[in-house]
């Protein structure tokens, strides 16, 4: 009887869906929270595995960005879906404590995983397990404005960049020309943790990136001074006021050639070519070294895609996550999307040359690969942080108050 | 049909005086029970618990009691303490829309052709969405595009970008918030003007009262009711203004504009929260300071009640 049920539902749900064939295939239920162009590529990419696997048919329900991180809270209780997607590293944290996730340590081991995502190895496991199938990352790095080195009579860096002195001393030129130097928006508060990370990686390692945002490190330590120490000699040249804009609107002040830095994602350069830049006059370098000698670390947020434990088909659904994760897949996804895919095996398109440069800067960032702040460190923790760093940035001055607080905040989330 | 007497005599039995009240009353009642005190005890309850929000997979509660833990981290909380001082700051300054609505309204209350318009346009602030008066502040705040900005530029030779300085933005955000407050006390008071006794107003006239005496002595006074009504939504509106905060500034910069009721959701609902417990404790300390204001309001129209 249940069995003729579900029969009959199954061949309800086939007769209405124009597209399926077969009355017996099994489905693959996908929650994703895509923009448009993104969607679009996950469509494209599933209609690559349902031609595959004709047996299967997957149904992708895409939510509104914002609000889809409230629904996942809900939809994994109550009707949880076969596959979701999320983001690695401490962001999946709460969902895997819960149980919510499920472990697909034999999808990584089944696909050779471990080697063509080695890159992603660290921030797709949690105790030993592996909870997600990362899919796409980008680059965050200094995007810089060659009009505005030309308003300001200096000369542009070549892709190797520039030293940390001789960054600072442009910057000090910049400001005498009336361009800001480093340009930033921060009323959302994640894009000052960008620079922070940048310059604490540059002073004292990916090592000790990793260990501030997992809580192991005093903020009024030697380490964490030095990391203040060098954001303070950037302070001066950040646009003013940007506690109070977003960071669209400090890429209206790059635009217009008021500022000569930016350091941001690499999905800011389609609001900065819809502004008017170019490939001409925009240009792209990886963060100055600072101490000489630290290995270079580069930040990559990385987006994934996880089984749920609620799953109604985990079988075929992890048919769907060893395709996602394969060399094909992302090159064609992160190609219609304009990122870089984190399989090592597939390529980028070599006309972007903020694509190619990215790719060139994460595969030889040899001190290691950071998610970004606010997902490395627990949200509550990540959201103290940011502020401390906003508040630095304009209150320079009260450096000793803002590591007391953010060390009593330290102390009380992870007691000694 | 024996089973259609059976109630109606035992009906008899009672008092339909007693009964008659409960009756139409327990819609109501019901209502209030499971959409207010419900609420209210299921809040008190989880701001003992430590929880992410998060069910397991056979749908139980994750949280772990606490007990007042929550509440022992608020008072060590520089976080919540800025906000407990910015609310008082809401609260102290919203009291203005009651002087300036009631100037408006003297204003507006006499008969000149086209006052209705002029009425309509004073008004208008109140009618539009919080959201639109929050956005409309924030673009005349902004810095390098602001027309506010421009004119302390243009007039100082630098810009005041008021929702980027820390010690200003409360002040800023309880400025927009005035605009449609103002228009709403100011709306109370000319309803209560229609009301004002003309020949009071003759007879003190004829006794030499004039201005502020005229004002303070015969006008006030029979004004009462409309104050009575323009304190309270304007206490109410400074202790929930949330809508504001969230559309200007998130609370920024770093933390400067919390007020109780974002703090609150910061904690318990926005992207970097999800500590539903210590955002119910915030909650709960919000309730008890509305409920002093809220009994006060009560209390005070018992006894008028009573004197009648």
């Amino acid at each position: 009887m249940v069995h003729k049920q579900a029969g009959a539902l199954t061949l309800v749900a086939a007769l209405l869906m124009s597209t399926s064939a077969f009355a017996e295939q099994r489905v693959v239920t996908w929650n994703a929270d895509y923009d448009p162009i993104p969607l679009a590529a996950a469509e494209a990419m599933i209609v690559d595995f349902e031609a595959a696997n004709p047996e299967i048919d997957v149904q992708l329900t895409n939510f509104d960005h914002e609000g889809y991180k409230n629904a996942i809270r809900n939809f994994l209780t109550a009707d949880a879906p076969d596959l979701a997607n999320w983001y690695a590293a401490n962001r999946m944290k709460p969902f895997v404590e819960a149980g919510l996730f499920a472990d697909i340590t034999d999808v990584w081991d089944a696909n050779g995983l471990n080697e063509s995502l080695a890159s992603s190895v660290l921030s797709s496991t949690i105790d030993g397990k592996k909870y997600a199938i990362p899919y796409t990352y980008y680059q965050w790095g200094i995007y810089y404005n060659r009009d505005a080195y030309k308003a300001a009579g200096i000369e542009a860096p070549g892709p190797e960049g520039v030293t940390w002195e001789q960054f600072l001393a442009n910057c000090e030129t910049f400001k005498a020309a009336g361009i800001d130097c480093v340009t930033t928006g921060s009323s959302a508060l994640w894009p000052v943790a960008g620079i922070f990370d940048y310059v604490s990686m540059r002073t004292n390692g990916y090592q000790f990136h990793s260990d501030l945002a997992a809580g192991k490190i005093s903020w009024t330590s030697d380490e964490a001074r030095a990391v203040f120490a060098e954001l303070g000699k950037l302070q001066p040249y950040v646009t003013a006021n940007h506690a109070a804009i977003d960071w669209q609107d400090a890429a209206a002040i790059f635009v217009q050639n008021k500022a000569s830095h930016y350091v941001m994602g690499n999905f800011a350069v389609g609001v900065f070519k819809e502004g008017g830049m170019t490939n001409d006059n925009l240009g792209f370098m990886v963060f100055p070294e600072i101490i000489a000698g630290v290995a270079r670390a580069e930040e990559a947020p990385t987006d994934t895609v996880h089984l749920t434990s609620g799953a109604k088909n985990p079988e075929d659904a992890k048919k769907l996550l060893a395709f996602i994760a394969s060399a094909d897949a992302q090159t064609k996804w992160n190609a219609a999307v304009g990122q870089l895919p984190t399989n090592s095996g597939s390529s980028v398109d070599a006309a972007d040359p903020f694509l190619t440069a990215g790719f060139a800067s994460l595969s030889t960032a040899t001190g290691g690969i950071a998610q970004f702040w606010d997902r490395d460190a627990e949200a509550e923790y990540a959201k103290a942080g940011m502020e401390g760093f906003q508040r630095f940035l304009v209150q320079p001055e009260a450096l000793e108050e803002i590591l007391a607080q953010l060390e009593a905040t330290r102390l009380r989330l992870y007691p000694q | 049909m024996a089973e259609a007497v059976t109630p109606a005599r035992a009906a008899s039995r009672w008092n339909q005086r007693t009964l008659a009240p409960w009756l139409f009353l327990a819609p109501g009642l019901f209502m209030f029970a499971v959409y207010v005190l419900w609420p209210i005890i299921q809040s008190i309850t989880l701001s003992f618990y430590d929880w992410n929000g998060l069910y397991n997979q056979d749908g139980q509660f994750t949280g772990t009691y606490i007990g007042i833990g929550n509440y022992a981290e608020l008072m060590t909380d520089p976080a919540f303490e800025k906000s407990l001082w910015n609310n008082l700051k809401w609260l102290v300054l919203y009291l203005l829309a009651l002087p300036i609505g009631l100037f408006i309204a003297i204003f507006l209350n006499q008969t000149v052709t086209g006052i209705r318009l002029y009425k309509s346009l004073f008004f208008f602030p109140f009618v539009i969405s919080q959201v639109v008066v929050g956005l409309m502040f924030a673009w005349f705040y902004a810095p390098n595009f602001g027309l506010l900005y421009l004119l302390t530029e243009w007039m100082t030779g630098k810009g005041i970008a008021i929702l980027a300085d820390p010690d200003l933005v409360t002040y800023g955000i309880i400025a927009a918030g005035l605009w449609p407050q103002i228009a709403y006390v100011m709306i109370l008071y000319l309803t209560g003007l229609n009301n004002v006794a003309p020949d009071q107003i003759e007879a003190a006239r004829l006794d030499g009262a004039k201005g502020w005496r005229m004002l303070w002595y015969v006008v006030l006074p029979q004004l009462r009711p409309a104050t009575f009504i323009a304190v309270i939504v304007t206490v109410i509106g400074a202790l929930r203004s949330f809508d504001l905060v969230s559309i200007m500034t998130n609370g920024g910069p770093f933390g400067s504009s919390r007020i109780l009721s974002y703090y609150m959701y910061e904690k318990a609902l926005s992207e970097y929260g999800f500590r539903m417990g210590y955002g119910a404790a915030i909650a709960v300390v919000l309730f008890a300071i509305m409920m002093v204001f809220i009994s006060g309001f009560i209390w005070k129209m018992w006894r008028d009640e009573k004197e009648r």
